[in-house]
């Protein structure tokens, strides 16, 4: 079985951000990119379905500028196979995302397609789910746990209030939340074979699907400083503030 | 599990192992594949990518750069964007400033000719030269062992193991570190590097020099208002708010897009143990030379790092079976100029070069003795040794006097002599401190939230990560004598030199105890130095942790 996990060059998990003084976007100049954490989680458990002798080829797949080779070098590290590289500048809507990502997966033809339930840049939540619409395949978000079972799949999903399973028939889309695994600490050796696996370059444009924004960003602006908080002295003067000041109950 | 029920690590041969992506090790890098393409060469860096651990304020003398890559200025992305253009320097008091006229500086000191950038940068910008050169570069990996071999030289080194608890047993996803063996290593880990501390200590490096010497230096980095901001203007300050007994100034540069790195420096020779780095910075902030250029502005970075200050006379011997010291592992920064990458670079780039006929001439695991025989009379030992008394000179006469006869030694030292011929830096600095009863606690005044700022939101501007569940990386050798001598002599100055709240006396009496927030470290070493009772050691956390350092 083949299956095929996108990857997002994202900004660091523990990296700074700052909007931009014209709040026409965040400042990314010396920030530091890396793999997007959920999709890590996807890469992993790919590997480990692969280890388990579920899966034969991990097949990594990234949509961003010239740089995001080095994420695909980091799944690399943790075990896929080989990686494609789709080149395109500027940020991609989650649909323009799915449409590419359908393109390349009607190409590869794998059975199980893993990705991170979102990326924390944007945080959308939707690429996985938009994928699975456009493919006509059954999906499972929010994965904790998952097990390959002949032709079907079955994956315990965080729902509001505990965990739902399902099973889905292959070939599926599992999206991933961040208890279904830690990943690995990638070795040494591990990274420095990964330089040498092939990676396939491509451009956007070449997979003639329609990219137009459907959004506009009007502005970016940082969440309001908190206040510092007072001390009351009394429960009596607590309750009086929170009805007449703050006015919540 | 102790040490030997651990799997054996997995070791690999390179040519030549460098620890730490600085401008020393890079250099060296770039200059081993320049001369000697067909050598293996491979950087382990602690750091989670190339810069994240560099901080300098940073005016850079482009000497190296220019040695190293002569064709640089033609790059177009290079990172040497601001040329200094105005170069300030004051005398300060708590409320006036007084400049000091150009000409009276030594020409040493001038600033013509280099520029203001984030050494952070440079040294992403030269580890895309040293990749693209064949240079394997391996960031996230701290080099946490020297290894020896049976004739006692250094054979190479080995990475920390990675998902160890707290409890120091391993975790799931547990990753044993690797041994890199080499025939030559090059430690370029900057000031008070924890395995260039051991191969001194084994090798007995610093006989017969002066004790090293450092100082910590703190920089924010801020985004100011334009019509306050002069690109290419760079201020220097000695004086207020530190007293005539303690050695430090100031730095402050304006580059980039309407950026000014301003950062404070203290000579770690101090005597009073109120004294609080981190504050001095804050206060000095607050005089009206600095304010007016800050205000309304932003601080978007913050950071920390100990700094060589013993030059000439306390470099220790930088060769040794196997391997050498190069950059601030071994100390060249030049104390009143306020810079040492270009010498960080330029002893990589000569180390290099010994390096690679000693290759050529099939040698391995020797002494590079060619190296430690030409330094002291390369570019590095000529700036040195011209400002050699400056900091002699300042510690033992005080700011007022020994700043001016520091300045009077560069300029007999620039006409070839010197009336003092070599004077010693004297004691080692964790023996400076004196009793804390001697002197009256400092009233900092209390962070604004604006101009001025406390320790924890500082440190969450330096980006800092450590996985919370490994090992402290901190070692107090002995918590009983730390608590008599650091805490009942010197009242724990440990609180306020670290820049990052990492230490914390807690309690009264019989509960006293003290309480290390290794998470909060920003790995500038002052601990290992400034500790009065010699108990901490700071080693290499798991790699990829520490700050993140952009723009810095």
């Amino acid at each position: 079985m083949k299956i095929l996990v996108p990857v997002k060059r994202v900004v660091d998990a523990n990296a700074h951000v700052r909007v931009k003084a014209d709040g026409s976007g965040v400042d990314l100049s010396g920030v530091k990119m890396s793999i997007n954490p959920f999709d890590e989680i996807a890469v992993e458990e790919a590997t480990r379905l692969k280890e388990k002798g579920s899966a034969a080829e991990i097949v990594c797949v990234s949509i961003g500028p010239a740089e995001a080779a080095e994420v695909l070098r980091s799944a690399f590290a943790i075990g896929a196979d080989r990686g494609q590289l789709v080149i395109g500048e500027g940020d991609l809507e989650p649909l323009a995302v799915a449409k590419i990502l359908k393109a390349v997966i009607e190409k590869e033809n794998p059975q199980l397609v893993i990705l991170g339930k979102q990326a924390i840049d944007y945080d959308n939540d939707q690429t996985g789910q938009m994928l699975a619409g456009l493919l006509g395949w059954p999906q499972a978000t929010f994965a904790s746990n998952v097990t390959i079972e002949g032709d079907q799949v079955q994956v315990t999903r965080e729902v509001d209030g505990g965990h739902q399973t399902v099973r889905l028939r292959l070939p599926a889309i599992i999206t991933c939340d961040l208890r279904l695994n830690t990943p690995r600490f990638a070795a040494l050796p591990s990274i420095m074979k990964a330089k040498k696996k092939p990676i396939e370059q491509k451009s956007v444009d070449s997979y003639g699907v329609d990219l137009k924004p459907r959004l506009q960003v009007l502005k970016l602006a940082e969440p309001p400083r908190r206040k510092a908080g007072i001390k009351v002295k009394s429960v009596t003067e607590l309750l009086d503030k929170l009805r007449n000041e703050a006015g919540v109950i | 599990m102790s040490p030997n029920e651990l799997p054996a690590r997995e070791a690999m041969e390179f040519d030549v192992i460098i620890v730490g992506a600085g401008p020393a090790g890079l250099s060296a890098a770039i200059r081993l594949k320049q001369v000697a393409p067909e050598c293996s060469v491979v950087i382990v860096e602690k750091g989670s990518e190339v810069g994240a651990h560099i901080l300098s304020g940073a005016v850079i003398d482009p000497i190296g750069l220019d040695r190293l890559l002569p064709d640089w200025r033609n790059d177009s992305s290079h990172p040497l964007r601001q040329a200094v253009k105005t170069d300030r320097f004051y005398w300060l008091t708590k409320r006036r400033a007084v400049r000091l006229p150009n000409w009276f500086m030594p020409p040493l000191m001038s600033n013509h000719g280099n520029f203001v950038a984030s050494l952070g940068d440079v040294c992403r910008w030269l580890a895309t030269k040293a990749e693209s050169l064949g240079v394997e570069l391996y960031p996230g990996f701290a080099a946490t062992e020297v290894l020896y071999g049976s004739r006692g030289e250094v054979r190479g080194v080995a990475t920390g193991d990675m998902g160890v608890g707290k409890d120091g047993q391993p975790k799931p996803g547990f990753t044993r570190g690797i041994e890199l063996r080499g025939k030559y290593t090059l430690f370029a880990e900057g000031a008070r590097g924890s395995l260039t501390k051991a191969v001194i200590a084994k090798y007995a490096l610093q006989q017969d020099r002066d004790p090293p010497k450092f100082g910590i230096g703190l920089k924010e980095v801020w985004q100011v208002p334009p019509e306050q901001h002069r690109a290419g203007l760079i201020q220097h300050t000695f004086g207020w708010p530190l007293d005539n007994h303690t050695g430090g100034g100031s730095f402050l540069y304006h580059w980039g897009d309407n950026l000014v790195s301003v950062g404070f420096v203290v000579h770690l020779n101090y005597h009073n143990p109120w004294i609080s780095p981190f504050e001095e910075l804050q206060r000095f902030k607050t005089h009206p030379l600095v304010r007016s250029t800050l205000a309304g502005g932003k601080r978007i970075s913050y950071g920390a790092r100990a700094i060589t200050e013993g030059g000439w006379q306390s470099v220790p011997k930088l060769t040794f079976p196997g391997g050498a010291l190069i950059g601030c592992a071994g100390g060249f920064v030049n104390v009143p100029r306020i810079k040492g990458s270009h010498n960080a670079m330029l002893s990589g780039i000569l180390a290099a070069e010994k390096v690679a006929e000693a290759l050529a001439a099939s040698r391995a695991n020797d002494e590079l003795e060619a190296y430690e025989a030409s330094w002291r009379t390369s570019d590095i030992g000529r700036d040195l040794r011209k400002v050699r008394n400056v900091k002699p000179l300042w510690s033992r006469f005080g700011t007022i006097i020994g700043v001016g006869l520091g300045g009077l030694d560069m300029w007999t030292n620039t006409l070839g002599f010197s009336l003092f011929g070599t004077l010693s830096h004297g004691k080692p600095d964790n023996q400076t401190l004196e009793p804390a009863s001697k002197f009256k606690p400092i009233a900092y005044p209390k962070p604004d939230g604006k101009l001025t700022f406390d320790r924890l939101s500082s440190v969450f501007l330096s980006g800092t990560n450590h996985e919370a569940d490994q090992p402290v990386h901190l070692h107090v050798a002995d918590l009983e004598s730390e608590k008599r001598i650091e805490h009942d002599v010197f009242a724990g100055p440990s609180n306020r030199y670290c820049p990052a709240g990492v230490y914390e006396w807690v309690g009264e009496g019989a509960d006293l105890k003290l309480v290390i927030n290794a998470q909060n470290c920003v790995h500038c070493k002052t601990c290992d130095i400034k500790d009065p009772a010699g108990n901490i050691t700071w080693t290499a956390p798991q790699g990829g942790g520490g700050p993140n350092y952009t723009q810095m």
